[in-house]
């Protein structure tokens, strides 16, 4: 045992590409789950959240118009960085999660390799999802799928890592930008992941992420005007309130999840489309 | 100079054999209403009283949605897909067999000129059923999985635009799926929505598998909001469009929604300019504007505004006007009073707003309702009329200078179900496609729809897309 001092970290919130803390000031104890002390990270506010709307905004047009090989790398990027942190991500999975050291270890391998798999779906979907349609007449018509814009994203509570890359990865690798919720319990991983995604060549604003409690903060999201989707994932099943919020200008709505969902079974397509709009073009052929 | 008039070409309403009351149609035969109450529909081009409808009450819901469930259980979603598509082959064979009758009824109960119901809507109905009946032994071809299942029953609402169309659109994907439904027409134009349940008849339809529940706006909230249905498909206006979104908030229920819509036709200045004339007057005009993906912001390059005006109020000038039972007729009928009511409103706003209105001189039937085609000129994107749809023949022309401004005033609104480009320049047709954020682009034509074709809108114009493989979706459960 050294007897050097730790430095320890300070866990913020990630907006635009930097790193504020609360516009309120306020920060809440965290702690692992045999109740020790973690840290104290930032209890975001309303207008945390409202902030990371712009700012998720304001990624948008560059980030949807970026090549989809282009956010590939940037994706395939994150798992690179990730990997090189991985020892860091075990310890804060296994302390949050409670899980053992093992156990930890092969959930952070997951979460890596699902932002491999998900890096490896912006070329394709086009393909899988998009169509050349044979309409009864002379015109050229094809189908093309589009991101829906800036989707709000209430992390699963009790998968703080895992579950986190598993909404928050299909929700980019389309070009949306998101404001990412992240488990109020168990917050560290995800701002380590922040950590990650800063240092990734993610552009800033494509993800922003924010800790504190999701009932503060989810009613101003779903309520608001310039968020295009909302994933209810970690807001609990109760969340008829949130879905009548989001009604307000149609957002385009995932429904929450059980919170003791199995984050590790492979997934499907559904959360990749689920924020997306499909585009048809049409052109007459002629001479 | 000598003028050539037409003579007048009325089609014959001897095909249609109108019945002085209609029942609700559950479980495969037509039945009164529990609670006996009835409504009338009219002609709105004479006013003319068609017949009396039955208005279908809560209890009458709970018996439709009660049918539609008996039949999926014990019949629809244990039927092989094969056998379910022959049902819809069928259907789409009648559909064409009865297509003139169709069509004259259409043009009876809602007013839109016969030659638009004889080409475009009632052949669509039958193309609609065609297309859907080739998916139902398919569906682990659609890419949704190796054996995607259906929802179960759902409640489908239609609009009054495009009756007969609108529940082909409804109704052919549900059934191919595997669903059952409960369908609501629209009040003002419950007819053709009847003839289709006499033709599930004829098609020997399994009872209960289609069930038409007559009635306005509280039989369709009692049908989205009633426990027994699994999904709910609306076509209507937005703003009921937000109050289903809530209704069903928290429930299992799956939802799609194809809601308003405030498109632009965007004219750059090397568009051939005759061409973008006739593709400006079938994008507003077409069924007298009541259209939700119709083109109602003409945006035109500076440089040729003068020259594109001049030329569409010439044209404008020679649509014609009247009678919507007679083959020559353009513009038909407004559907309503009400809805006549709400144009004229918004008419008034954008003079009083300060736009320029212009009609062509355009004489107007004694009864019935009617509005005159309507351009207005020096519209600002303030504009109330060039913000909120109209649903009627009301253009509101716009102009711009760079292609940059053109995306921006055309992305500028809370919709996004359509725009059009009119453009010689591949690559600039294709940066428009690109960032216009709409749901159907028409890049050098306007208002074209086909069975195959995904319909449907980005932003407050909805979610869901309807037609070809994408509208599979919106009913398996995937």
């Amino acid at each position: 045992m050294s007897d050097r001092l730790e430095v320890r970290k300070t866990y913020k919130l990630y907006i635009g590409g930097t790193f504020p803390r609360s516009e309120s000031g306020r920060s809440y104890e965290v702690t692992d789950h045999k109740g020790h002390f973690l840290a104290n990270p930032a209890l975001a506010s309303r207008k945390d959240a409202r902030d990371a709307v712009v700012a998720a905004r304001a990624a948008f047009p560059g980030w949807s118009g970026a090549t989809a090989y282009n956010r590939g790398q940037v994706l395939y990027r994150v798992a690179e960085v990730m990997e090189g942190r991985r020892e860091q991500f075990v310890t804060e999975v296994s302390a949050a999660e409670g899980v053992t050291r093992r156990k930890a270890e092969g959930l952070v391998d997951l979460a890596i390799d699902r932002w491999v798999w998900y890096a490896g779906w912006t070329d394709k979907l086009a393909q899988v999802v998009g169509s050349a349609n044979s309409v009864a007449g002379p015109f050229y018509n094809f189908s093309v799928p589009e991101p829906t814009g800036v989707v709000a994203v209430v992390a699963p509570q009790r998968s703080s890592l895992l579950g986190l890359v598993s909404v928050v990865a299909p929700v980019v690798a389309t070009g949306n930008t998101a404001v990412v919720v992240a488990s109020r319990t168990m917050p560290l991983p995800a701002v380590t992941l922040s950590e990650v995604l800063a240092t990734s060549d993610v552009p800033g604003g494509v993800v922003n992420i924010l800790t504190g409690a999701p009932w503060e903060m989810a009613p101003w999201l779903a309520s608001h005007m310039d968020v295009g989707g909302i994933d209810l994932a970690g807001s609990g099943l109760d969340a008829v309130d949130l879905e009548k919020a989001a009604a307000d200008n149609l957002k385009r709505v995932r429904r929450p999840v059980d919170a003791d969902d199995d984050w590790t079974a492979q997934p499907g397509l559904e959360r990749l489309t689920s924020f997306l709009e499909t585009k048809t073009v049409w052109h007459p052929v002629g001479l | 100079m000598s003028t050539f008039d037409y003579a007048p070409a009325p089609e014959s309403r001897a095909v249609v054999e109108l019945r002085s009351s209609y029942g609700l149609f559950i479980d495969g035969a037509f039945v009164a209403p529990v609670d006996g109450a009835a409504f009338k529909t009219v002609n709105p081009a004479t006013e003319e009283v068609l017949a009396e409808v039955a208005e279908g009450g809560l209890a009458d819901v709970e018996l439709a949605v009660k049918a539609a469930r008996r039949a999926y259980t014990r019949t629809w979603s244990k039927m092989p897909g094969r056998e379910r598509g022959k049902y819809l082959f069928r259907i789409a064979r009648i559909v064409q067999e009865r297509s003139r009758e169709l069509a004259v009824l259409e043009t009876l109960d809602n007013g839109k000129p016969i030659k638009e119901s004889r080409d475009v809507d009632i052949p669509l109905v039958a193309a609609w059923f065609f297309h859907y009946a080739g998916w139902a032994d398919k569906l682990d071809h659609a890419g949704y999985g190796p054996d995607p299942q259906p929802l179960g029953v759902c409640a489908q609402v239609i609009p009054w635009n495009f009756p007969l169309l609108m529940l082909a659109w409804k109704i052919a994907p549900a059934l191919a799926a595997g669903n059952t439904v409960v369908l609501k027409p629209a009040e003002t134009t419950p007819l053709t929505a009847l003839l289709f349940a006499e033709i599930c008849q004829q098609a020997d339809l399994p009872p209960g598998v289609v069930n038409i529940v007559t009635g306005a706006g509280a039989t369709g909230q009692a049908l989205v909001e009633h426990a027994g249905v699994d999904k709910v498909a609306f076509t209507g206006s937005t703003e009921v469009g937000k109050q289903i979104a809530r209704a069903v908030a928290g429930s299992h229920k799956k939802v799609t929604l194809e809601l308003g819509g405030k498109a632009a036709n965007i004219v750059f200045d090397d568009a051939p300019i005759d061409q973008a004339v006739e593709g400006i007057v079938r994008g507003v005009f077409f069924n007298q504007g009541h259209v939700c993906c119709a083109g109602t912001r003409l945006l035109v390059q500076e440089s040729v505004a003068d020259e594109v005006m001049r030329k569409l109020k010439r044209r404008v000038a020679a649509l014609r006007l009247g009678d919507p039972m007679d083959k020559n007729t353009d513009i038909g009928a407004i559907n309503s009073s009400a809805q006549l009511e709400r144009i004229r409103t918004l008419a008034e706003v954008g003079e009083s707003e300060g736009a320029q209105r212009w009609s062509p001189p355009c004489e107007l039937p004694d009864h019935g309702f009617w509005f005159a085609p309507t351009i207005f000129t020096g519209v600002t994107q303030a504009h109330r009329i060039a913000r909120e749809e109209i649903f009627g023949p009301v253009l509101s022309v716009l102009t711009f200078r760079t292609p940059k401004e053109a995306l921006e005033k055309a992305n500028n609104t809370p919709y996004g179900l359509s725009a059009g480009v009119w453009t010689d320049k591949g690559s600039r047709i294709l940066w428009m496609a690109q960032h216009l954020r709409a749901g159907v682009v028409w890049a050098n034509t306007f208002n074209n729809f086909d069975p195959a074709s995904p319909f449907g809108g980005y932003k407050e114009s909805g979610y869901g897309r309807e037609g070809g493989r994408h509208g599979l979706e919106a009913y398996l459960d995937v």
